[in-house]
């Protein structure tokens, strides 16, 4: 009854192609913003926004990323987060080399070098496709990691071997760095998140997006239409390990503060590919879901005990996390192999035709 | 000019200085690459028959040594606790193909995988759950499995060969051979590879897939068991070990992922490459090289052979 | 998506209301890590800590008539989570945190002044975080990785008969590839070059802990008179036993104080005669140690396994926790309030002082030596004494050993001072001092 577009004409190409043509659609984007910027710094307490929030968008982001390669292009990657790593290291450094220039600058600058190193590890897609392409990914994984440890230059030859955030400020705000206000960096995580989705979700519906897909569905075929599969892969991995690049820095900036090379180790890759199976495939609305799926499920479930009253030590709470989680990958692949985006698809589609389906 | 000396010619003039140091690290190479080995084996039965790129094999390899060092523990005579943990691996088995591959079946490859990774994340849970995360001791005695080393004086040197490796190659042997052997010459083996080559026709001849699979995903959970058993009795099982099954990926690559000879092959190419790397040429740029060495030997066979070594040849038709 | 969200919100806000509201106590937040790939280790250390605190409620009812809230957060020694504990327990109003992980430290240094919150990372951590000029908020007694290394050289020194004995032996170094293992890799170098004697570096990648082969064979090429662990779970049971294997003198191999009696028996009797640092007892036999079985195991609150109970690692939690009572018994001494908070707390770790007659008062007379910080020193630099395992247990077979300070505290200040300008601007120490030393 309120969701249907009878009514809306479009009288020009542009209206038709807009990114959301449904006037309920921005609607209901605008709320979600509102709520984005406005409700949650309001009303949430400080463990929300600097332990649930400000951790989502940042998975959220290096979803979209990984997203680009595995949902849209079809290229399995095992090692996002070694290119999370690298935009941390290569924030880093630039922000001690340069320390004059705004770390905000870096933090996007960051996703340029990683977008290289990316590139340069996606030259193999050219010719290993598959499962075959996704352990070929792990050697950029562990050889980065590898990296993090052992080359000092990486991490200032600090004798931790982290590296740390000075605290940096952005009109006189400190944006990081123990000064910085959990709301502060919420507000400069939530921008970037915002601009970059925007950015992708252009992208993706665009000729780009389009020439990715049909390598996606099937390469020579692409071949033959006249997409060169060299740029559109490389451009693919190029584009994925950007965002992965500014989502680590912003990790290690705006949420961690400071990092271990053990931060960006295998795991967190195969958290970022349960986000973005559970989250949908192809789908950025997806890879939020999937983040805030993943990230938020266990943190619930750490709570439940608590809040029923129920005494339950804290190891095997841990291991019911474990369960759980494992269970609910199970049980939504079962039950909707296409995603959360795709129950989200069916939710609008019923709601289209709600409350009189025939 | 140092440093091409120290590249190419250092390594071979040290191996040539002490063989017997070389013969040592070959044999640890290959002790090594047999583990491995055993590991990508069951992801390859599991592969062949199913089609499913098993994640979950590491942790059932960790799953299985833990129920029987848990069973040990709880006063359970070793050979009895052997016996119930292959009836926990065939109960495993069987929720398997229950819950997880029926429901799943004729979904795409990634989705597939992406249900091994639930699993992997359930099998930690229960396992930490009921056994805790303590790590735990082999019981290599009350298994049979012999200890110390036999000391060779061969080469002018000392070469030591551990007579527990000495049982993993030999038992890996083994069940190489009994393996090739069922599916060869029995009835379930004949249907094994009806079903690896053609679902659809397997099943039009009235060979029923969930027994199959069923079969299958018991028999990697026996070589997981064995396996779990050899790396347990190396060091210890823990929840750590599963990073080490990560190491049978890349052997799996170079063999290709249908091919058990390629398993064997791809794994002692790989565990030979890593330790001569280490060995020989890690401490040129710091050491610690072993964790990606792996990764790199089989993505540069990968650049020639895309299929791996003993992959079937790649067609694609529009 | 924004349904999950309110849920969430009502989640978390009901579930830390609730315990804020009994505020007649100290809370005691302890984060621990019984799963994950080092939960062998952290499982006895999590029940030290824990059922030393308990027996305090049980025995005395708390401190100083204030009951201690204890509350642990289970982080897996990962720091994403670790973090997210230190967010869930920083609105309650702990009166200290123990990450008992190194990477969730250093992200918490910063943040320490900031919030008002003591760490005590015992004998983990920055290692610059000794100098209390510089980090009025972290606490890393009594040893750091780099007394523990002065220590360990000064034992083969004894062992050669001499210090000057040292020139031309190999020491070899086996440590985790990783901010731990190679952060005494620049004080290693300077002994060296000082003594003399050649070090042989074995670096073991933190994904191949237990696949050691590689490193043992270097091992048996360079021949080290002298091998140095400094390991961590299940790298350091995998070393026992590829040192056995290869055959290397057991008797000199010498570890950091992390390794536990299981981690030894895995390899048999070939361990024996491995040896560890140490600064406390491995027994159960201390009225300490009695008090906690009286009133805490026996009465079924503790979590610990009977045998486990008086192990290394139990004992460091006990040792732990008794650091954490002590600061806050002193900072109720101090400041005259029952109820302390952190910045009390703080104050009272500074002014630290457990001598030998307060150790007796804690049933802890021959467990461990006497402590004492002050506000330049937060970490006390106390001896500790090797001890070797004898198939069953460890068996302390030296006396105490002296770190040497005076090498140690020039790298302890220079490094303290580039963290600083690393992190300008860092702020300068503005905290009261009680204590002038």
């Amino acid at each position: 009854m309120f969701y249907r577009e009878v009514g809306q004409f479009k009288t020009t190409y542009a209206a038709d192609q807009a990114i959301f043509p449904i006037r309920q659609d921005r609607i209901g984007l605008a709320i979600i913003l509102f709520a984005a910027f406005v409700l949650i710094p309001l009303l949430g307490g400080e463990f929300l926004i600097a332990s649930v929030m400000i951790p989502f968008l940042v998975l959220a982001l290096a979803a979209i990323g990984l997203n680009v390669l595995i949902g849209y292009t079809g290229l399995i990657s095992l090692g996002t987060a070694a290119f999370m790593g690298v935009g941390a290291y290569a924030c880093y450094k630039l922000s001690t080399i340069f320390p004059q220039v705004n770390v905000l600058v870096w933090i996007v600058a960051s996703g340029f070098v990683s977008s290289a190193v990316g590139v340069v590890f996606g030259l193999p897609s050219l010719r290993i496709k598959g499962f075959y392409l996704a352990i070929a990914t792990l050697a950029a994984q562990f050889f980065l990691q590898w990296c993090f440890v052992r080359i000092g230059w990486l991490y200032n030859h600090n004798p931790s071997g982290a590296i740390e955030v000075p605290g940096h400020t952005l009109f006189g705000i400190p944006v990081t760095g123990p000064q910085a206000t959990p709301i502060t960096r919420y507000y400069v995580v939530l921008v970037i998140v915002v601009v970059m989705t925007w950015f992708a979700s252009n992208l993706v519906h665009g000729r780009i997006g389009r020439s990715w897909m049909a390598v996606r569905d099937m390469d020579i075929a692409a071949q033959l239409m006249g997409i060169k599969l060299l740029p559109a892969k490389l451009l693919a991995f190029a584009v994925s390990s950007f965002y992965a690049g500014v989502a680590g820095a912003l990790m290690v900036f705006m949420w961690l503060g400071a990092a271990e090379p053990e931060a960006f180790n295998i795991n967190q890759s195969f958290i970022l590919l349960f986000m973005v199976i559970i989250g949908g495939l192809g789908s950025l609305i997806g890879s939020f879901l999937g983040a805030a799926l993943i990230h938020v499920l266990p943190i619930i479930v750490r709570f439940l005990p608590d809040a029923l009253g129920v005494p339950v030590g804290a190891a095997t709470v841990e291991h019911l996390t474990f369960v759980i989680t494992g269970a609910l990958i199970l049980f939504f692949l079962v039950v909707e192999p296409h995603g959360l985006a795709q129950l989200w698809r069916i939710a609008k589609q019923k709601l289209r035709v709600w409350p009189f389906p025939y | 000019m140092d440093i091409l000396y120290r590249i190419f010619i250092d390594p071979f003039v040290q191996m040539g200085g002490a063989p017997d140091l070389l013969v040592q690290t070959l044999w640890e190479g290959l002790v090594g690459g047999v583990l491995y080995a055993l590991i990508a084996l069951g992801f390859v039965l599991i592969f062949k028959a199913s089609g499913v790129f098993n994640f979950a094999q590491g942790i059932m390899m960790v799953f299985a040594a833990l129920t029987l060092v848990g069973l040990t523990e709880k006063g359970v005579p070793a050979p009895l606790a052997l016996l119930l943990t292959i009836g926990v691996m065939y109960l495993l088995a069987v929720a398997v193909e229950r819950f997880v591959l029926r429901p799943l079946v004729n979904q795409p490859d990634i989705m597939l995988f992406m249900a091994t990774f639930g699993l992997t994340y359930v099998l930690i849970g229960v396992g930490e759950l009921i056994f805790g995360g303590n790590p735990k001791k082999m019981p290599t005695d009350a298994l049979f499995l012999p200890s110390g080393a036999i000391d060779l004086k061969i080469l002018g040197g000392l070469v030591s060969l551990q007579k527990l490796d000495i049982a993993a190659a030999v038992i890996a042997s083994v069940m190489v051979a009994g393996l090739a052997i069922f599916f060869q010459r029995t009835r379930i083996g004949r249907a094994l590879r009806a079903v690896a080559d053609d679902h659809q026709a397997a099943l039009s001849v009235g060979i029923s897939l969930n027994q199959i699979w069923i079969i299958v995903w018991f028999t990697a959970g026996v070589v997981a068991l064995a396996t779990g058993i050899m790396w347990g009795a190396r060091s210890d099982v823990s929840f750590a070990l599963q990073v080490i099954s990560l190491k049978a990926l890349p052997v799996l690559i170079l063999g290709g992922f249908t091919s058990v000879p390629g398993a064997i092959v791809g794994g002692l190419i790989i565990g030979v490459g890593e330790k001569l790397g280490e060995f020989y040429w890690g401490p040129l740029i710091g050491g610690g090289i072993e964790s990606w060495l792996a990764y790199a030997i089989a993505l540069a066979f990968l650049l020639f052979r895309p299929q791996g070594l003993f992959g079937e040849k790649i067609i694609e038709r529009i | 998506m924004k349904l999950k969200r309110i849920v969430l919100a009502c989640a978390t806000t009901l579930s830390l209301v609730a315990p804020a509201l009994a505020q007649e106590s100290v809370f005691v937040p302890l984060f621990t890590y019984r799963t994950g790939p080092f939960a062998g280790s952290g499982t006895s250390i999590a029940d030290g800590m824990h059922d030393y605190l308990s027996m305090l409620n049980e025995r005395d009812g708390g401190i100083g008539g204030v009951k201690l809230a204890i509350e642990e957060c289970e982080t897996g020694y990962d720091t994403k989570k670790g973090l997210e504990c230190y967010e869930a327990v920083k609105p309650k109003g702990p009166v200290m945190v123990n990450p008992w992980s190194t990477g969730i430290t250093l992200p918490l240094i910063p943040k320490a002044a900031v919030d008002k919150i003591p760490i005590l990372s015992m004998a983990y951590g920055l290692s610059a975080s000794a100098m209390g000029e510089t980090f009025p908020w972290v606490f890393n007694p009594p040893d750091t990785y780099w007394d523990g290394m002065s220590m360990i050289i000064k034992y083969i020194a004894a062992q050669e008969g001499g210090l000057e004995k040292l020139k031309g032996k190999k020491i070899g170094y086996l440590y985790l590839d990783a901010g731990y293992g190679k952060e005494p890799l620049p004080f290693l170098d300077q002994l060296s070059k000082t003594y003399g004697f050649e070090q042989k570096l074995y670096p073991v990648p933190a994904q191949e802990m237990q696949n050691q082969s590689a490193q043992w064979l270097n091992v048996r090429r360079d021949r080290p008179d002298y091998m140095i662990m400094y390991g961590w779970g299940a790298m350091q049971p995998t070393a026992v036993k590829e040192a056995a294997k290869t055959n290397y003198p057991m008797e000199k191999f010498i570890s950091i104080w992390w390794p536990t009696e299981d981690d030894a028996k895995g390899a048999g009797k070939e361990a024996v005669g491995f040896k560890t640092l140490n600064w406390h007892a491995a027994t159960g036999d201390f009225p300490v140690i009695a008090d906690i079985r009286k009133h805490v195991v026996d009465k079924g609150k503790s979590l610990a396994a009977k045998d486990k109970i008086g192990t290394v690692l139990y004992n460091r939690g006990v040792y732990n926790s008794m650091l954490i009572a002590e600061g806050i018994r002193n900072a109720q001494k101090i400041t005259g309030k029952k109820v302390v908070n952190g910045e009390d707390v703080r104050r009272g770790l500074e002014s630290l002082n457990v001598d030998a007659a307060r150790l007796k008062e804690l049933g802890m007379e021959g467990f461990t030596g006497p402590i004492k910080l002050t506000c330049a020193d937060h970490n006390g630099h106390r001896p500790t004494f090797v001890q070797r395992f004898d198939g069953e247990k460890y068996v302390k077979i030296t006396d105490w050993i002296e770190p040497m300070t005076d090498k140690v505290m020039p790298l302890l200040e220079a490094d303290a001072k580039a963290y600083a300008e690393k992190n300008a601007p860092w702020p300068k120490r503005t905290e009261v001092c009680d204590v002038k030393s």
